[in-house]
């Protein structure tokens, strides 16, 4: 036992997984962008990448158990800031999410949100001190999630809105949800499905055309589901082999959407093939597994649920989004972690690895 | 609630587990997902990826020039830019809209009828918003590329005819390709295409128009090229050669303007066309752009009919052309003796009704009948002659019947027989039809070529010459109607006589020095009534005159029609004068000045749309 966290206690393997993601996406990055007028973007994600790394570390210092102290503070916090974002905030890509930091720098808030609610969650589940959820349990975890969850949708974001709620769920599998519970809420999901398309007019009207266009692609080539067709397109056209790097022609003459940040994982299947696809979500396997090995080692509870918020967000961005690179789901905006390029998101992910460095760092410290 | 940091709960080691198993499924079907895409399906999408990229643009070949018979350029291919707007991004099109009115000059309202009629084309299909795109428009676009990549330039290949609807009838005009058209055409012409539509550029379109090479360029996802993969040249249109003198051509067309009627001219021992003209005309350089709807309906509207091209297609009573007829029959059938005379009253009464003549003529023959046209000599002619003979030598010198010149659409006019009258109206012939019929009025109609080709034949000693327009044509029939040399020195001799003896029907200017010029009037009254309720108007009588030289196997045979030009003599005379004596006076050298590119039409200078927008005269 020792009585100081020491950064040499940091996850080096988690750390070298993240790297090679990391480097992944940046020689997409560049092979995507390098004979476009967006040429050197990878340079910016570097720049990003470095940030965050010294986001992580900032973060290990401070022990977890201080940061879930203050995680009412930090939930009203993060309420307040979403709401000032939805009062003042400015436009970009028509929705509300980003507020500017000062010196050009724009920060999408519900990034942020979802740090806060990763600790939120685990203070709430490392209190309830059972292995059996009440009723009340599940209603106030629900409340806790579906307030923020319902602000972000209004800017909106429903992409980084679902993002909270595996974070809830993952945290109410652990905590031992009633079977019975699980299956009301299962019915009661299977039930919303149809109340929600009725009430579909509800919707804005770019939601309703992403639904719309996810359920028949093949009606609307050249609007939204043009972006679905086209990746899928790309993906299947690398074959088993890849083009090659920089070679794809659904990548380079910009058939692909957004083939840097959220369909880069299409411009890679296109350029490295079905080999490329196998080794990135082998790598996000192995990234996972470590996390909830981590996870395992913690020391408490409560650090366990810090770094199972973190992999349930993490999951979740990587299996929605090779999913609607290959058509399974719509299109929802939510970026591949580490290798989509993006400042926000970027600096999340790290500022999550921090938690779980956080965690890991003080497992044998008392 | 306890507190939280005393939780001394034990890690759920089987649930964290179980968390990673349900990721390991997700990650493994994910990967049967790609697994399907990329290894399964993976030819279907690289086809598709393959089509995304490449796009065929056709290369447009240039049509073939038309030259007059010494090569002057009569008609020309230019290269031009037509704007296109691609409307992939119907928004980016809406936002971009007010900017492309403005620079381009296309009313709003223009534009967004243009885009609603081509709302349920494909939306990758372009659509073609400035046909004949000026410098200021290319530069226009040019400069706008960034911010407004909604349009674009293609290049065409445009026609450019003659000013003023020179020859313009009979070179025709070019238009889009039809449905018919494209169906029989084996897949050779794509819509949009154009081909020959009328007069010469239909008839010999397959010279004219060349085939269209292709060019395979990647596009990136805009759809802009991005390099170029190969190309497969256009092969030009050949150009063809006409027999039409530009001089001649020109002083034909300056003699009608304002008139309407027609001209041919031809060569008499070959039947090449050396002038055709029909008024009023169009102008094809309207059709070479894109023709309004509104234009094109009033030129197929218009009473005065411009499309016609009369010289083939008017068909009209001759008058007393028709005489040369009788003459020829009467003298070859030797069915009234050569000596035959009439007393001439002014008038003369035929079954029970009164048929008027010009003059108190006296005692006429023959030639005095030609001379001076006498009708009462020729109704006698033709009472004793009969319909059938007066039908045998109409039709054997080429009249009723087309001439087979090479252009599409000639029309046949109609000589009436025995026969026909029985067929359509189910009734006998009445002798009295054979009166009216004796001076080319009654139902008898002709065409002008077809009394050019009649004169011709008359005076060569009944050799038919095959009228045409293309300068080396081969496979030429002669037809032959033989007619014996007496016969066609006593009517050569009378149709000297027409021009050259003081009681002949022309006037004293119509006569030529030096040349040895012949030919016959005739003035036809106008028959029908519903025409002229249409044109609003009393029409005078149509004016003809055929006339050649020299008198004996003549060089030159010209018709002329005036329409309501009243008497032949006074109208038509002397525009087949005009262009005998032009005729004459290149072959000796004198022409002045020669009818050049250069003063007479610009076929260098490309018109603008609203320039000639206005040219087709009422």
């Amino acid at each position: 036992m020792k009585d100081r966290p020491h950064i040499k206690d940091f996850d080096w393997i988690l750390l070298a997984i993240v790297g090679a993601i990391s480097l992944l996406g940046l020689f997409e990055i560049y092979s995507s962008t390098h004979a476009s007028g967006m040429a050197g973007m990878q340079w910016k994600q570097v720049m990003w990448i470095g940030i965050g790394l010294i986001g992580m570390f900032l973060i290990s210092l401070i022990d977890y158990h201080t940061l879930m102290d203050q995680a009412p503070a930090l939930y009203l916090f993060g309420i307040a800031t979403l709401l000032i974002v939805l009062a003042v905030g400015h436009s970009r890509f028509g929705a509300r999410r980003w507020v500017e930091l000062g010196g050009g720098v724009n920060l999408q808030v519900s990034e942020l949100m979802k740090l806060i609610i990763i600790i939120v969650m685990a203070r709430y589940f490392a209190e309830v001190h059972t292995d059996r959820l009440t009723l009340g349990d599940l209603l106030k975890v629900g409340i806790l999630t579906l307030i923020p969850v319902g602000l972000i949708l209004k800017q909106p974001d429903l992409g980084t809105a679902m993002v909270l709620v595996p974070v809830a769920l993952v945290g109410m599998f652990l905590a031992g949800i009633n079977w019975k519970h699980a299956a009301a809420g299962l019915v009661l999901i299977a039930l919303m499905v149809p109340i929600g398309w009725n009430m579909r007019r509800h919707l804005k009207p770019y939601q309703q055309q992403r639904i719309q266009t996810f359920l028949h692609p093949e009606e609307d080539q050249r609007g939204a589901g043009y972006q679905i067709l086209q990746s899928e397109i790309a993906v299947g056209a690398g074959g088993f082999w890849g083009k090659g790097f920089g070679k794809g022609s659904q990548n380079q003459l910009g058939f692909v959407p957004v083939r840097y940040s959220d369909f880069i994982l299409a411009a890679m299947a296109e350029e490295q093939g079905f080999i490329g696809v196998c080794l990135v979500l082998l790598l996000y396997l192995g990234l996972i597994l470590r996390l909830v090995d981590n996870a395992q080692k913690a020391k408490d509870r409560a650090g366990m649920y810090v770094v199972m918020g973190v992999t349930a967000i993490l999951a979740f961005h990587v299996l929605v989004n090779s999913s609607m690179v290959i058509g399974y789901m719509p299109v929802t905006g939510i970026p591949l972690p580490l290798m989509s390029y993006g400042g926000s998101a970027t600096a999340f992910v790290f500022l999550a690895l921090g938690l779980v460095m956080n965690v890991r760092m003080r497992r044998f410290v008392n | 609630m306890a507190p939280w940091n005393t939780n001394e709960q034990r890690i759920p080691q089987g649930r964290l587990t179980l968390v990673s198993y349900v990721f390991v499924t997700f990650v493994a079907v994910l990967l049967v997902g790609f697994w399907k895409l990329q290894v399964v399906q993976s030819t279907h999408f690289a086809d598709l990826a393959e089509r995304n990229q490449i796009r065929y643009i056709p290369i447009i070949a240039p049509r073939g020039a038309m030259l007059d018979r010494e090569g002057r350029v009569l008609v020309d291919s230019y290269p031009s830019f037509s704007v296109l707007l691609l409307r992939d991004d119907p928004k980016l099109v809406q936002r971009s809209l007010p900017q492309v009115e403005d620079g381009l000059g296309i009313s709003a309202a223009d534009l967004r009828q243009e885009l609603d009629a081509a709302r349920n084309e494909p939306k990758f299909q372009p659509i073609v918003i400035k046909p004949a795109a000026s410098d200021a428009d290319i530069a226009f676009v040019e400069s706008h590329r960034t911010d407004l990549p909604v349009l674009e330039l293609m290049m065409v290949q445009r026609r450019h005819y003659p000013y003023a609807g020179m020859l313009a009838n009979t070179i025709g005009y070019v238009g889009d390709v039809s449905p018919q058209e494209m169906e029989q055409s084996d897949g050779r012409y794509r819509p949009g295409d154009l081909v020959g539509k009328a007069g010469l550029e239909k008839e010999y379109n397959a010279q004219l128009e060349g085939t269209d090479g292709m060019r395979r360029v990647v596009v990136n996802s805009l759809g802009k090229p991005v390099r170029t993969l190969d190309n497969l040249d256009a092969i030009a249109g050949k150009p063809i050669q006409l027999t039409i003198d530009y001089d001649l051509q020109a002083i034909a067309e300056a003699d009608l303007v304002d008139k309407a009627g027609a001209v041919v001219a031809m060569d008499a021992r070959t039947g090449e066309i050396l002038a055709m003209v029909s008024r009023p005309t169009f102008d094809p350089n309207d059709f070479a752009v894109r023709i309004p709807p509104a234009e094109w309906q009033s030129l197929n509207t218009d009473p005065e009919t411009p499309l016609l091209n009369r010289a083939i297609q008017a068909q009209l009573a001759p008058g007393s052309v028709f005489k040369v007829v009788l003459a020829a029959a009467m003298l070859e059938t030797k069915a009234i003796p050569a000596n035959f005379t009439v007393f001439c009253p002014g008038h003369a009464d035929f079954y029970g009704r009164t048929f008027h003549c010009d003059h108190a003529h006296g005692l006429v023959d023959l030639h005095r009948g030609l001379v001076a046209s006498c009708d009462v000599y020729f109704y006698n002619v033709g009472k004793l002659l009969g319909i059938d003979r007066i039908d045998q030598y109409a039709f054997g010198l080429g009249l009723g019947r087309r001439t087979g010149i090479d252009l599409p659409s000639e029309e046949p006019g109609l000589i009436p027989s025995e026969d026909w009258v029985e067929r359509i109206y189910h009734h006998k012939w009445y002798p009295g039809s054979t009166i009216s019929v004796s001076i080319g009025q009654g139902a008898v109609m002709v065409t002008p070529i077809q009394l050019a080709r009649m004169i011709a034949g008359v005076a060569n000693g009944g050799t038919l010459i095959p009228p045409h327009l293309m300068k080396n044509a081969t496979d030429l029939k002669f037809e032959s109607f033989p007619l014996s040399d007496d016969t066609v020195q006593q009517l050569t001799d009378a149709m000297w006589g027409v021009v050259n003896e003081p009681d002949g029907t022309t006037l004293e200017q119509v006569k030529l020095q030096n040349v040895d010029f012949a030919g016959k009037t005739g003035t036809a009254q106008i028959e029908s009534f519903d025409l002229q309720n249409k044109l609003g108007k009393k029409l005078k009588e149509n004016g003809w005159f055929v006339g050649f030289a020299p008198r004996r196997n003549p060089e030159i045979v010209v018709a002329a029609l005036v329409q309501s030009g009243g008497w032949g003599s006074t109208s038509a005379a002397p525009v087949v004068r005009d262009i005998v004596k032009a005729y004459y006076d290149k072959k000796n050298g004198q022409l002045h000045p020669p009818a050049t590119a250069e003063n007479l039409a610009q076929p260098t200078v490309v018109p603008a749309v609203a320039e000639t927008a206005g040219a087709v005269r009422p």
